[in-house]
């Protein structure tokens, strides 16, 4: 506790000295990355203070309370900071940390594929060395924020005559780039947010494989874990709170930045079924005194209970352990997806015969319909439901995996006819 | 607030985990579970007199150990990890727990030593058991006419008057824990001027207790019948101390839930490793890998309550729905693995000389002990919207 009271006289003396509205917000950005205070769960090597996540929420707080504008967020961002940190050369590190921070550089995650989407190991896009660059071709799909994207985080294969997992390497990709077509996919709840990425005689310098060739697997391993342990936050984030009327460059700024490059992210809250709205659309509506709504809404919010609880362990257990891949995430990951349905199941009981309107019309002016909509999304996104089971069952359970049909070299594996 | 454990909870539970694999292995269950009594004296003696988790949660002051809901929340996860059979629920916790919340001081010292050494059984008796808050609608308590008489000199006799015999109680309860072997009998009975608590002792002529036959033998009931039986008044129960007394029972039913949970799961799990179908073990398939996948989430959120519910009762911390949230979803999860246990092992789970059934009885019988998680659920949210009002 002392020393969370430390931080908070550092950090509160540091905003007093450096904060103000009136730098733009790279520069506000730049000075948070000097500061240390950016990513302060960071190593202290790489713009950090290796806080811990309580020491690390606390900063989060304060920011959130003195209306500050932070580090610029997103989540393929993130997933590849985290990843670079893990596996990323030296020289990774000092050239795209920063932008990330600072928010100039924006990411995405070029994993999946027409053929290979939670058999991800199956990708087949292919990368040739010629010379110190490596020449890209092949399709990704459902690419969030690939539109809006400077890098991405890419998956593709060198070897096509080792088994599969062995002949994958991970590279950060430049998008700004001829050869590289990035085509919106509108989804179900009428967003465009993910995307096809066509990649023709695309290039990428050999200095920016990571990990080394032919271990994009274990590379791909760090990100997805990560991945998967940010599917549980059950609230809206983004943005602070009044912020459409603080005034200054920097918020001037950040408000662009939110609409632009955070606007694929709106619909994600919904996706996690908003348990968050039920308890008060309950009262509200006067759903709450009907005997059944009482039932579901009491399981909704224990197994969201349970989950946050869990979580919350997990947090503190990766803390004593550290392991970048673990099983925990797929069970919070798991948790999350139950508990959209369940609130989605909710949503609908409140809603009653309103649940059959969208936008304006709807409840809460069109977010219950979306909830309805996108809850779909969590099962999917990230790695399957199923696949998750199987990674608790084998992982945590350590039940024996189905036989495979897939070893061997990857060239011989039956795989569907279009990437052939 | 964390539901981790801290080193000592850590090392306490290695104590008592060790001390019941050893003291209630499957053929204690099964021989205990037969017999009437349905204890083995000499284990209950080590386990009270010399290991001291019969009074683990009673304040040293009236001779217990003075631990708190947490490690009273890890006897009860081991108990129910091993079925131990023994008047510990009724003893311990039934009866510790009304005594600590109703009776008075002079009361407490008197009776709560010898729960907490274990030299004295004694049993909790509820007229409603699912509904605990309930209690009092069956068995009313009068005090007799010539105790008013006698009362006239002054409030301190008026007290004393009160707690000599001069009570007599009439009714019924239907389904009363461990009476077969209960000493004595701490009854909940509604007097004129609300619920008291009542000590009856078990050679009261006008008291009869009758063992009913049970679907889990190690939990067994009785029903007690009062024709103007002759009772001790230790104190008063006001509403609060019942919702806290059903709140107290719930937790610690619902740790002895997760606990006989974890050993389902585990032993499940287990099984499905062994057993070959097909040229594989049967836990490769997915299907059944799916469904503990499902088991074990399910397990993982009702565990992550169960011990927040104990952090709750200890600090009084967080909502305080959190017993019957933690009864419910532990419930449910018991009877989810009860019947997973079952089906996993095919035919040979639904023999008798299999052990599931011990487990899946034990949990049906969980299911509706204290309150349904229909009920909890209920209770939950009625006290959501009170606090709205608050
Ligand atoms: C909103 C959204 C955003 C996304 N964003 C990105 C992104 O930014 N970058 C990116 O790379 N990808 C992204 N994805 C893709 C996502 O990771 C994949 O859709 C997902 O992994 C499933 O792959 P698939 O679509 O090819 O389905 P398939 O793998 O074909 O699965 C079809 C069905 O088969 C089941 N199945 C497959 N294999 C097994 C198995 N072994 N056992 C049991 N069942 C199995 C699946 O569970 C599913 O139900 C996004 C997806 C969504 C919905």
């Amino acid at each position: 506790m002392d020393d969370l009271m430390t931080i908070n006289v550092e950090l509160n003396a540091w905003l007093d000295q450096n904060w103000s509205p009136d730098h733009s917000l790279v520069e506000w950005r730049d000075l948070l990355v000097d500061g240390g205070w950016a990513a302060p769960g960071w190593p202290r090597a790489y713009f950090g203070r290796d806080f811990s996540p309580e020491q690390s929420a606390l900063v989060e707080a304060e920011f959130a309370r003195r209306g500050i504008v932070g580090a610029a967020q997103s989540g393929p961002r993130r997933l590849a900071a985290e990843t670079i940190l893990a596996h990323g050369s030296e020289d990774q590190k000092q050239r795209y940390l920063r932008p990330i921070l600072t928010g100039q550089d924006a990411w995405c995650q070029l994993f999946s594929e027409p053929g290979s989407g939670s058999d991800l190991a199956g990708s087949s896009t292919r990368a040739e060395l010629h010379g110190d660059r490596y020449v890209i071709n092949g399709q990704k799909v459902w690419t969030t924020s690939a539109h809006h994207a400077d890098f991405g985080i890419l998956l593709a294969r060198t070897d096509w005559d080792v088994p599969k997992h062995q002949g994958l390497s991970y590279f950060l990709f430049n998008m700004r780039q001829s050869g590289v077509e990035v085509r919106p996919l509108r989804q179900m709840n009428a967003h465009a947010s993910f995307n096809e990425v066509f990649m023709t005689d695309a290039s990428v310098d050999s200095r920016d494989l990571i990990g080394g060739e032919g271990n994009g697997w274990r590379v791909a391993a760090t990100t997805l874990s990560i991945e998967r342990q940010g599917f549980s936050r059950s609230r809206p984030d983004g943005g602070l709170k009044g912020l459409s009327s603080l005034q200054g460059r920097v918020y001037d700024e950040y408000r662009a930045e939110l609409l632009i490059a955070l606007e694929p992210y709106t619909w994600y809250p919904q996706r996690a079924g908003r348990t968050d709205l039920a308890l008060p659309r309950a009262r509200q509506t006067g759903a709450i005194n009907d005997p059944h709504i009482r039932q579901e809404l009491a399981k909704l919010l224990s197994m969201q209970q349970g989950a946050d609880l869990a979580a919350a362990s997990a947090t503190a257990l990766s803390r004593a352990g550290s392991n970048t891949v673990s099983p925990q995430g797929s069970i919070g990951k798991l948790a999350a997806s139950v508990i959209a349905r369940q609130a989605a199941h909710v949503h609908t009981l409140v809603a009653g015969t309103d649940a059959m309107l969208s936008g304006a019309a709807s409840a809460e002016a069109g977010v219950i319909a979306e909830i309805l909509l996108s809850v779909p999304a969590i099962s999917i996104a990230g790695g399957t439901d199923e696949i998750q089971k199987n990674i608790i069952a084998e992982r945590v359970l350590e039940m024996p995996k189905e036989p495979r049909s897939d070893t061997g070299p990857f060239r011989a594996i039956a795989r569907n006819s279009a990437d052939k | 607030m964390t539901t981790e454990f801290n080193d000592d909870q850590q090392q306490f539970r290695d104590v008592v985990k060790r001390f019941f694999t050893d003291k209630s292995p499957v053929s204690a269950v099964r021989r205990l579970m037969a017999e009437d009594g349905g204890y083995d004296a000499e284990v209950w003696q080590q386990l009270g007199a010399e290991v001291g988790l019969a009074g683990a949660h009673i304040p040293q002051v009236y001779g217990g150990y003075g631990f708190g809901p947490v490690e009273l929340g890890i006897i009860a996860e081991e108990m129910g990890r091993t079925l131990y059979c023994g008047p510990f629920f009724a003893s311990s916790v039934m009866a510790g727990y009304a005594l600590l919340g109703g009776a008075d001081e002079v009361c407490k010292h008197r009776l709560l030593p010898g729960i907490a050494d274990g030299s004295t059984i004694a049993t909790l008796v509820l007229d409603d058991l699912n509904q605990v808050d309930q209690s009092g609608r069956g068995l009313h308590g009068e005090l007799l006419a010539s105790a008013h008489t006698g009362s006239d000199a002054g409030s301190d006799s008026q007290q004393g008057a009160d707690r000599a015999t001069d009570w007599r109680l009439t009714g019924a309860a239907g389904l009363v824990l461990d009476a077969q072997v209960a000493s004595v009998f701490l009854c909940v009975a509604a007097t004129d001027n609300g619920l008291g608590l009542f000590l009856v002792g078990r050679d009261e002529p006008n008291l009869v207790i009758e063992p009913l036959e049970v679907i889990d033998p190690t939990r067994k009931l009785s029903r007690l019948q009062f024709n103007q039986v002759r009772a001790e008044k230790l104190g008063e129960l006001n509403g609060a101390a019942m919702a806290l007394l059903w709140d107290q029972l719930s937790v610690v039913l619902a740790h002895e839930m997760i606990g006989g949970a974890q050993m389902l799961l585990d032993s499940t799990v287990e099984y499905m490793k062994l057993r070959m179908q097909f040229g594989r073990p049967i836990a490769s398939f997915q299907a059944l890998k799916h469904r503990c996948a499902d088991l074990l989430l399910e397990l993982e959120l009702a565990k992550a309550v169960t011990r927040q519910a104990s952090h709750f009762l200890a600090s009084a911390e967080g909502p305080r729905y959190l017993p019957s949230m933690a009864k419910a979803m532990a419930s449910d999860t018991y009877m989810s693995l009860a019947r997973a246990g079952v089906q996993l092992r095919g035919g040979i789970g639904f023999t008798w000389e299999n052990d599931t059934h011990l487990w899946f009885k034990r949990a049906k019988s969980s299911e509706v002990f204290l309150g349904s998680p229909y009920l909890h659920r209920e209770r939950m949210m009625t006290m959501i919207q009170e606090s709205d009002c608050g």
